[in-house]
């Protein structure tokens, strides 16, 4: 066997480039992680709320914060809790102190004391941002810095955003605020970088009672889609014909 | 991450009832103030044209000086926007990247285009004034003189003809300008109603009209203001001459000023009518078809902003002032007063409109209140406080005197035109 010079030196150089590879470059994907990757791959995120096994707790609140860097002693929140209460008189009472960080620790809403005798039905309802399909605040945006993704979610480009709160005034659900260090316009885009690397939203890792779901619609076979197509499911204030994509199991006509 | 956190709105919004976590006053006064001075700003360029263009004779004198006031009150008109804007530095990209499904993207080219027609109106109005002092001011000794008649030769822009046939070109030019300016100025401020009427999610903001009822505000308005600082400026002029001791060139003033206002008191209240009209209309409709969010609005109107909309808007704002404008035996301080709360009346209109259409949560089981800052203590609260506003009112009037330095919008018989 022979060996020039020339061959040895490059085989050499060859190896050392090989070797230096981090094993990192050799990670195999999850079936999600590969379809999140691939930018053609069919995606419309949705999400799921079941009202009927949400508890309050406030643990969505909190993961949201946390992970999306929204000041946690701000009363600005991009997702939150409601508390509903319907007397027998008839009355809707309504509170979500800090968002429901907190939870619901206190039987009073808003200092007023309720009779547990006199309530017809509780319950909480989790809000979020509905991604709608026509969105009222990507059409007002006058400079373009909030925008919709091919997989249905609506982000805010924050180098762009000139902060004039037009979009927060279009937003029939309240979901958008001023981020109160960012200065520009913030909400939720379901954790959008984590489900682009096919790992679920804060607020759904953390729910322990399964309220929280995210789906991607394009996929017949996904368990949460599954569940939109088949029970029934309502949206918040479809009559702005904004098309949300937060669909509810549970959603009673006194939720606003 | 930066500490100084502040959240938009916390400092001046109170919340009732059920409000969602993130919803507070976020369009506060300045955004009062946008169409308020907008507003002026195409009311002041209608009077102008009523004489430009429709050759209103008795309109003359007002005319001149309501056009060069509309070029005061003109960057007026941004400055509440660039006050509320939460990221100022970027308040070009409107213009650099114009998103135009969003009807606050036309704003910078719609502004320009205006601000293009007034400036080049004002020139052709004015050239001839402008040569004429580049030659009286060349044997002037001075510094001062030599400068101002600097001025005077870039305001020429080397155009020194001024012929017979050159000025007729000007006032044809100025003439035609005019007419295109009514519907841009009318464009301009019905636009900043339809930034209202056009959001889906108020309910009250939520109307066809609302572009029309902007513009009726904004002739009357406009033309109040213009009466009014004409008056003022007169009623100097007239006390200044009789101090010196010309009697009669005091009583010629006083005799001028009589015969425009009257004639301009006309038009204030046909606009007045047709704007009250329209409001009146839209207030109706709401209650006879009664739609889902009725019920908060009428708690609203009736209730929480009872005085504001129907003492402090309509009665104050517009009955009154319209009885005192249209009883027999009208005088100048009675016509001043009128102005005065016409004005106010205007000013409240949007208020309740801006403010009011925030005073019901979106998710209509809850309320909030403006509280406006009075002593700022950051700039924050300084920019959407009280201060805030009065500097942009106080502009207008800071500008104008600069401009007429050098385009004398007063002088009365400084040209035929």
């Amino acid at each position: 066997m022979t060996c020039s010079r020339r061959d040895f030196l490059k085989e050499a150089v060859g190896g050392t480039l090989v070797s230096s590879l981090p094993l990192s470059a050799f990670v195999f994907l999850t079936t999600e992680e590969a379809e999140a990757a691939i930018a053609e791959a069919k995606v419309r995120w949705a999400f799921l709320v079941d009202t009927t096994t949400c508890t309050g707790c406030g643990l969505c609140v909190k993961a949201c914060k946390t992970e999306n860097e929204i000041p946690y002693e701000a009363p600005v929140t991009r997702t939150w809790v409601e508390r509903y209460v319907v007397t027998k008189d008839g009355q809707t009472h309504i509170d979500s102190p800090l968002g429901g960080r907190d939870g619901f620790i206190d039987d009073k809403i808003r200092d007023e004391e309720i009779d547990p005798d006199n309530i017809d039905k509780a319950f909480f309802v989790p809000k979020l941002c509905n991604q709608c399909d026509n969105p009222a605040c990507v059409q007002v945006c006058p400079v373009g810095a909030t925008y919709q993704t091919h997989d249905g979610v609506v982000l805010i480009d924050r180098e762009w955003c000139i902060g004039c709160g037009y979009c927060i005034m279009a937003c029939p659900y309240g979901v958008r605020f001023f981020h109160p260090t960012a200065k520009v316009a913030d909400k939720c885009n379901f954790c959008y970088h984590r489900i682009s690397k096919g790992m679920q939203p804060a607020c759904v890792e953390c729910c322990s009672f399964g309220a929280r779901r995210l789906a991607n619609l394009e996929d017949p076979d996904d368990p949460v889609t599954k569940i939109i197509r088949t029970e029934r499911v309502a949206v918040l204030k479809d009559e702005y014909g904004t098309k949300p994509h937060v669909f509810y199991i549970g959603l009673d006509e006194a939720v606003r | 991450m930066n500490e100084d956190v502040i959240v938009h709105g916390v400092e001046w919004t109170v919340k009732e009832l059920f409000v969602y976590p993130n919803e507070f006053i976020y369009w506060s006064i300045q955004i009062v103030m946008y169409p308020y001075m907008t507003g002026l700003v195409a009311g002041a360029f209608v009077l102008s044209s009523l004489y430009h263009v429709f050759g209103k004779k008795e309109l003359k004198e007002i005319a001149q000086f309501s056009l060069v006031f509309s070029l005061a009150l003109l960057p007026v008109a941004a400055l509440p926007l660039l006050l509320h804007l939460q990221q100022p530095l970027r308040a070009m990209e409107p213009l650099l990247t114009p998103h135009f499904t969003s009807a606050i993207a036309a704003f910078g080219i719609v502004f320009t285009a205006y601000g293009l027609i007034v400036l080049s109106e004002i020139w052709f109005v004015y050239r001839q004034y402008f040569v004429e002092q580049v030659y009286a001011l060349k044997s002037e000794p001075g510094f001062a003189n030599t400068l101002k008649r600097s001025v005077y030769r870039v305001l020429t822009i080397g155009a020194y003809d001024v012929s017979a046939g050159a000025v007729k070109v000007d006032k044809k030019a100025a003439k035609i300008l005019a007419a295109i300016g009514i519907p841009v100025a009318c464009f301009l401020h019905g636009y900043a109603g339809f930034i209202f009427g056009s959001v889906k999610a108020n309910a009250l903001w939520m109307s066809p009209l609302m572009p029309v009822i902007f513009i009726m505000s904004a002739v009357v308005s406009g033309i109040a203001l213009c009466m009014l600082t004409y008056i003022i400026i007169m009623e100097w002029q007239a006390f200044w001459q009789r101090r010196r001791g010309g009697a009669l060139a005091a009583s010629e003033i006083k005799g001028a000023e009589v015969d425009v206002i009257s004639s301009a008191t006309r038009y204030l209240l046909g606009f007045l009518v047709a704007a009250i009209s329209l409001e009146l209309l839209d207030l109706i409709f709401r209650g006879y078809t009664a739609m889902k969010s009725w019920d908060i609005l009428r708690s609203v109107m009736y209730g929480k902003d009872f005085m504001n909309i129907f003492v402090l808007q309509y009665t104050l704002g517009n009955l009154v002032p319209f009885v005192l404008l249209i009883l027999p035996g009208r005088t100048m301080k009675r016509t001043v007063l009128a102005l005065l709360l016409v004005l106010f009346g205007v000013f409240m209109m949007r208020w309740n409109v801006v403010i009011g259409g925030q005073a019901f949560s979106l998710s209509f089981s809850g309320y909030m209140h403006y509280e406006i800052p009075i002593i700022p203590h950051s700039m924050e609260t300084f920019k959407e406080g009280l201060f805030g506003a009065l500097t942009v009112i106080a502009t207008p009037f800071v500008l104008f005197w600069v401009i007429n330095q050098f385009v004398p919008s007063l002088r009365r018989n400084v040209e035929e035109n």
